[in-house]
């Protein structure tokens, strides 16, 4: 069962309290985008064998929304962060460095 | 082993012979060679969908110069996970076509591949435990009617009379009437892979099991060859049919597509005797119920909510898969499981495959069957088949291209039954 601590109010809640909101840090297409970029905000994903930015809800407590960093292959979880920042900060960079040297956030293409 | 073996035909005849000579006359179902350098077309994942394509090709098109690889060995990602439900009662007219048209081959398919795959056409019912089901199943039986396929609405008392154990009044989820398939029904999973191996072997194909892809090569936007364990391998065609991993391989041949992949799971009961000649599925609380030839109860549940590549499950919807099914089966609650496992399978955004071109010249991939992939296995096969030989698609699989995530022409199942499925 996948635990993680919600960053705005600090519990640790379990998955049945949460929901799944998909890939953190998409940027937003919208009018004047091409099609093509506008398709893949729609639907195109990363859906990593790995290190995996994602947008959880605490639905059954705060109600507010954060990105958890996490694991696809072992569920490991790296840390969690306000849905507000808009790249992962340097902690959870290091967190991740610290169990996966070779992952690199600008080729996620969240430094930007 | 020679890679030229052929597994000789089954009948009731070489049964008689090999029985007077204690059974050293049969031969291996397949060969097991080593790659060659070249082919024209390569199959990667050596699951249902692959195999089934392979084997349209060799009887369709007469392509038979194929490799089908397999990171592990045949048939051991969700081709054996599933709970092996065949039905084609689905809303969506491009849908049905090709959900039925698997269910036709799979009607022949022991004869047509001289393999018993034990398909049990024994019927399916899909209940509906609230009025929004029952409205969506309805409409979902008119939708049959037009598109050609025998489905009809039953009532709660005629549904009684065909599932005995069921209880029609519980409290909580009450069943309301349900969506009957008769045709519907199960098949031996592995033998559905097994058979198919079997077919293309003889036919000439290369299955290489334990033979990971690592890398796609491509020059002017055209694929050449595939980087494997085993070696380079090059090709003129290329098919990815490999379900949860096909966004790492799409990603090798530098392309995204619009999949995730989660855990879907599902567990067995301790045997018990035969209570239950039917299908049933209660799609409200995810839970999905029949009785193998074995006397074991196998129940589907939903998917986990998030990505990931676990094959293994978790145990809160189990919990929930399980608790909604006691109400509705009373008699399970007091069953022992004995086996619980998970596969990971490739969701699209509309609930329904991609049968597609790529942006790579000479790749073709066929994935997005999510959760409801194995009664799909001969029509996706055919489909496939055709894609790959043709280079475009035929009239099963014209609908369900890459592109129609752009042009918004969604093939929308999720909407239609309200659950993945």
């Amino acid at each position: 069962m996948l635990i993680l601590t919600c960053p705005h109010c600090g519990i640790k809640a379990e998955e049945t309290e949460l929901h799944n909101g998909g890939e953190a840090h998409l940027k937003r297409m919208g009018p004047g985008s091409s099609d093509e970029a506008f398709e893949d905000y729609m639907f195109a994903r990363k859906n990593p064998r790995g290190v995996h930015l994602e947008r959880w809800r605490h639905v059954f407590g705060c109600n507010k929304w954060f990105i958890a960093a996490r694991c696809t292959m072992t569920l490991q979880v790296f840390g969690t962060y306000p849905a507000q920042t808009p790249a992962p900060p340097d902690h959870i960079v290091q967190a991740i460095r610290a169990a996966r040297p070779d992952w690199n956030p600008t080729e996620e293409g969240v430094s930007e | 082993m020679p890679d030229t073996a052929r597994s000789g035909r089954y009948s009731v005849f070489a049964l008689a012979r090999e029985a007077m000579r204690q059974h050293k006359g049969w031969n291996r179902a397949w060969a097991s060679p080593e790659p060659r350098k070249q082919y024209k077309v390569i199959v990667v994942g050596a699951g249902g969908h692959g195999l089934a394509t392979a084997y349209y090709l060799g009887k369709n098109f007469g392509i038979t110069d194929v490799a089908i690889l397999d990171k592990g060995w045949l048939g051991g990602g969700n081709t054996g996970r599933n709970t092996t439900i065949i039905r084609s009662n689905y809303l969506q007219d491009p849908s049905a076509a090709i959900y039925d048209k698997a269910l036709k081959l799979y009607e022949g398919l022991s004869q047509d591949l001289n393999y018993n795959v034990m398909f049990s056409p024994r019927g399916l019912i899909m209940l509906a435990q609230t009025e929004h089901e029952i409205r969506g199943y309805k409409r979902t039986v008119y939708a049959n009617h037009l598109q050609g396929v025998a489905t009809e609405w039953v009532d709660p008392q005629r549904l009684k009379e065909l599932v005995p154990i069921i209880n029609i009044d519980g409290p909580r989820y009450p069943v309301l009437g349900g969506l009957y398939q008769a045709r519907g029904g199960t098949a031996r999973h592995d033998a559905v892979a097994w058979g198919y191996a079997r077919a293309c072997s003889d036919m000439g194909m290369h299955i290489i099991q334990n033979c990971e892809v690592t890398g796609v090569e491509t020059e002017g936007g055209q694929v050449r060859a595939v980087n494997t364990s085993k070696g380079r391998i090059g090709c003129e065609k290329l098919a990815m049919v490999v379900a949860g991993h096909s966004s790492h391989l799409a990603e090798m041949a530098g392309f995204r597509l619009p999949i995730e992949s989660v855990a879907l799971q599902a567990l067995v009961s301790e045997p018990v005797k035969p209570c239950m000649d039917v299908v049933v599925m209660a799609n409200t609380v995810h839970g999905y119920l029949s009785q193998s030839d074995k006397g074991e109860m196998v129940i589907g549940g939903g998917t986990d909510h998030f990505n990931n590549f676990t094959q293994r499950g978790s145990w809160q919807h189990v919990e929930e898969t399980v608790r909604a099914l006691v109400e509705t089966f009373p008699m399970i609650g007091r069953l022992k499981m004995l086996r619980q496992w998970g596969g990971i399978v490739d969701m699209t955004g509309d609930r329904s495959p991609i049968l597609s071109r790529t942006p790579v010249g000479g790749i073709f991939v066929n994935c997005g069957w999510g959760t409801g992939g194995f009664k799909a296995i001969p029509g996706s096969g055919w489909a496939m088949a055709e894609l790959v030989a043709n280079g475009r698609p035929g009239p099963l699989a014209a609908d369900f291209g890459l592109d129609r995530f752009r042009e918004g022409r969604f093939i929308d199942e999720s909407v239609a039954a309200g659950v993945a499925h």
